[in-house]
């Protein structure tokens, strides 16, 4: 189950099931208290004027703008490729936003309303949101998205093997996933809210980034609670001892739940100093959002303007 | 495009009201105190922030005459509930002049606008609180059936949290039934004398509270005047010792809050971002001016490495600078002789052969400002392993097992705070209680809580202050 280009210690870690085990439990545990309140303490930074208006659009072309609903028509995703590609037409200097991310089977829709706009495709494949099925299934969906023209992958993991510590079988799902991508990059949704401690989030960053996960992402945006500025401390804390450890930078996605400019900042300051600077670049840092866009989009007219706008100045979708 | 760099946020400092004359509060009044008066300088730029009338020994007379007269004529005539009255108008008080008391300290004071606004105006304002509800219920302290209070209590306070020390003071005095005279430090008097203005506002009956901004000569005035029954001082150690010698034999009581070298013990299976987090708190927090500030790190020797370049990162992130500035971690030296010490026992360790590390933070050019700076290869014979030095100062030192932990944690001649950090139950409670330290935190550092008692042993002092056991400093019982 070991992959390539693992350093030895790392690549050793993989070895088999013990030794995962082994070392995911000899990370160094999280102490909730302490976290939470350092995510607190951090939040307080106050943010204004240039620096602001640059974390405005930098948070709008992190933003994998999203839809995912069983409502999902190709008339929807079209209108939101639209979205994509120009934010605001009334300041079309605004950034895109990184990709769209949809279901498997609108990703062929996505890919043709966004041909030349360089936007990523991403797809939520892998049974999502639960993960029930089996593998073969999982890996077929990944391939449906993939031979559709899906750039980036997002998969869920198999909570019920990892509470059941079969933290084997997670590995292997996650590299047999990274394989059935190809070129597309993988993010690793580990479903936090349903691990239960910052200790169990710890190890199942490691175990995503162990396996190839190109970036390691929060939640579905199915289950509550979603992302919160502590579990993303804990997934950043993971892709930067990760970088210390073998050079790489990985990847962190919050999704669900991030709606407002005031929070998305928030996550940038976290991203600032407690990964580094370096992360702040939409290749390593993305929000999973759908209105939170709108709210960004507000807040840079309200910058530039020197007043707010009605959002009824703002594209619906 | 990454290169990101937040916008200046700074507080007005309009928001203080300064005015250019402070005078001492005696008998209810603002007088003209007839000792010399003195400047106080914001220690973030060296420039004068008002003048401030000193009081002399015939004011110090005065305060404690006037005070004795509140005490034998309305206070402790007072029943608790109505003392409480008052004790809550002023904690009240406090929460509605917040601000203007966050900004003022931080300009008197040099600490970030982020932690007098978080931490020390709340916090006073939580140990009025606090001791308000204890005013009618002294008889179910468990201290007795008729604790009586013990009339005037002298008080001298430092200028590392000038207001929050004094809320430690007066309000369990007050809520005991005492009359106070406090001596705030010399280089920080103007918070005590806004609160000199909010105990006016509250209507507290006169010469209940008294001010008296002063030197040395005037804490020592205040702590020997014979009608003073009870001191209570916080600060060095070695003006503790003078106290303490001069106050031997005349009945009077006393509690001493004095220095500390607190040991900060990490274990190898430590929560490490936490602790590393903890360790910044314990060490850098309010410039290191504080006496329970965890200035030696003791570290297992198996993650000492790794813990140290983590803390080494994070410490690069810490921001200095303007107070004001909302974003600031780290502000400014209190004064120009807390730096020039600060100075010496750096030098000293450098000259005793262990390796220093400054952040390379970029210092600003006027004012008092020292980087956060670490000690690698520190043995517990160095001055920096055994001296306070009060500053954001950190010496680190290793250990192999926990009895060495114990061992080298112990070996002080302080007491007053340690801190560990370990996933181990078990170890904790066998560490705590091997400690001797006043307070010992468990995976976190620097927590008050004005119902958590607090003080020393040894040369960090005697006596506790909060929680129902610091009643009884300010009760017969």
């Amino acid at each position: 189950m070991a992959t390539a280009t693992l350093p030895a210690e790392l690549a050793e870690a993989t070895r088999d099931e013990q030794s995962l085990r082994r070392f995911l439990h000899g990370l160094p545990g999280v102490d909730h208290v302490g976290l939470e309140q350092r995510a607190a303490s951090l939040a307080t930074r106050s943010i204004k004027n240039t620096a602001k208006l640059w974390a405005i659009d930098a948070a709008i072309a992190m933003i994998d703008l999203t839809t995912l609903e069983g409502a999902d028509t190709r008339g929807r995703v079209r209108a939101l490729a639209a979205k994509a590609r120009q934010p605001d037409p009334g300041y079309p200097d605004t950034p895109r936003v990184a990709a769209v991310c949809v279901y498997p089977d609108l990703v062929e829709t996505a890919t043709r309303a966004l041909r030349g706009s360089g936007i990523e495709v991403a797809s939520v494949a892998t049974a999502f949101p639960s993960g029930r099925s089996g593998r073969d299934v999982k890996l077929a969906e990944v391939s449906l998205a993939v031979s559709c023209g899906a750039t980036e992958v997002d998969m869920v993991i198999d909570r019920g093997a990892f509470l059941e510590g079969r933290y084997g079988a997670v590995f292997d799902e996650i590299v047999a996933v990274k394989a059935a991508c190809g070129n597309a990059r993988l993010k690793v949704i580990l479903e936090t809210g349903e691990l239960g401690t910052y200790d169990n989030v710890r190890r199942a960053s490691w175990l995503a980034l162990l396996a190839g996960g190109d970036f390691v992402k929060t939640s579905t945006g199915k289950i509550t609670p979603a992302a919160t500025l502590p579990v993303t401390h804990v997934l950043l804390q993971a892709v930067r001892d990760f970088h210390e450890a073998t050079g790489e930078q990985r990847g962190v996605k919050p999704a669900g739940g991030i709606r407002t400019t005031k929070e998305a900042i928030r996550y940038l300051v976290a991203v600032r100093e407690v990964a580094g600077e370096g992360w702040l670049v939409p290749a390593l840092f993305r929000f999973g959002a759908s209105s939170l866009l709108n709210d960004l989009l507000l807040q840079r007219r309200t910058r530039l303007e020197g007043h707010y706008s009605s959002p009824d100045h703002l594209a619906l979708d | 495009m990454s290169q990101w760099e937040y916008a200046p946020a700074p507080e007005s400092a309009e928001i203080a009201n300064l005015k250019q004359r402070y005078r001492p509060f005696i008998g209810g009044e603002f007088v003209d105190g007839s000792g010399e008066p003195i400047r106080t300088v914001n220690p973030a730029t060296g420039e004068v922030l008002a003048e401030v009338g000193t009081a002399s020994e015939s004011d110090v007379d005065n305060a404690v005459r006037s005070a004795r007269r509140a005490y034998e004529r309305t206070w402790r005539k007072l029943p608790g509930a109505e003392r409480a009255k008052y004790v809550f108008r002023i904690a009240r008080l406090i929460q509605e002049r917040a601000r203007e008391l966050a900004v003022l300290e931080t300009l008197d004071n040099g600490k970030p606008i982020s932690q007098s606004r978080d931490a020390d105006v709340p916090g006073a304002a939580a140990h009025f609180f606090y001791h308000a509800g204890w005013a009618d219920k002294l008889e179910y302290a468990g201290l007795g059936p008729d604790p009586r209070p013990l009339g005037v209590a002298g008080q001298v306070i430092p200028w590392n949290f000038p207001l929050l020390m004094l809320a430690w003071k007066v309000a369990p005095a007050l809520a005991t039934g005492n009359t106070v005279v406090l001596k705030p430090a010399e280089t920080t008097p103007l918070s005590a004398l806004v609160f000199a203005e909010i105990c006016l506002q509250a209507e507290l009956p006169d010469g209940v509270v008294n001010i008296v901004p002063g030197g040395d000569d005037v804490g020592a005035a205040v702590v020997a005047h014979p009608d003073v029954g009870k001191v209570a001082f916080t600060g060095s150690t070695e003006v503790g010792k003078r106290i303490q010698r001069s106050l031997a034999g005349t009945g009077k009581r006393l509690t001493l809050e004095l220095g500390g070298k607190a040991a900060n013990v990490v274990f190898d299976d430590a929560p490490l971002d936490q602790a590393v987090e903890g360790i910044v708190n314990g060490i850098f927090y309010n410039q290191g001016h504080v006496c329970c500030a965890g200035s030696r790190l003791l570290v297992q020797e198996s993650i000492a490495e790794e813990l140290l370049d983590r803390l080494r990162a994070r410490i690069e992130t810490l921001r200095l600078g303007d107070p004001l500035d909302k974003n600031t971690d780290i502000g400014a030296i209190n004064s120009a002789e807390q730096l020039a010490r600060i100075n010496e026992l750096v030098a000293a360790g450098e000259a005793e052969g262990a390796r220093r590390w400054s952040s390379p933070c970029p210092l600003p050019e006027r004012g008092f400002f020292f980087p956060p700076t670490v000690f690698s290869e520190v043995e517990q014979s160095m001055r920096i392993a055994r001296e306070e030095i009060f500053g954001p100062v950190l010496s680190v030192l290793t250990f192999r097992t926990p009895t060495e932990a114990v061992a080298k944690a112990n070996n002080t001649r302080y007491g007053l705070s340690a801190g560990i950090w370990t996933e181990k139950g078990s170890r904790i409670l066998w560490l705590a209680q091997r400690m001797r330290a006043g307070v010992v935190w468990a995976n976190t550092f620097n927590r008050f809580d004005p119902a958590a008692p607090f003080g020393g042993y040894r040369e960090s002092g005697f006596g506790r202050e909060g929680g129902r056991i610091g009643l009884e400093a300010y009760l017969h019982v």
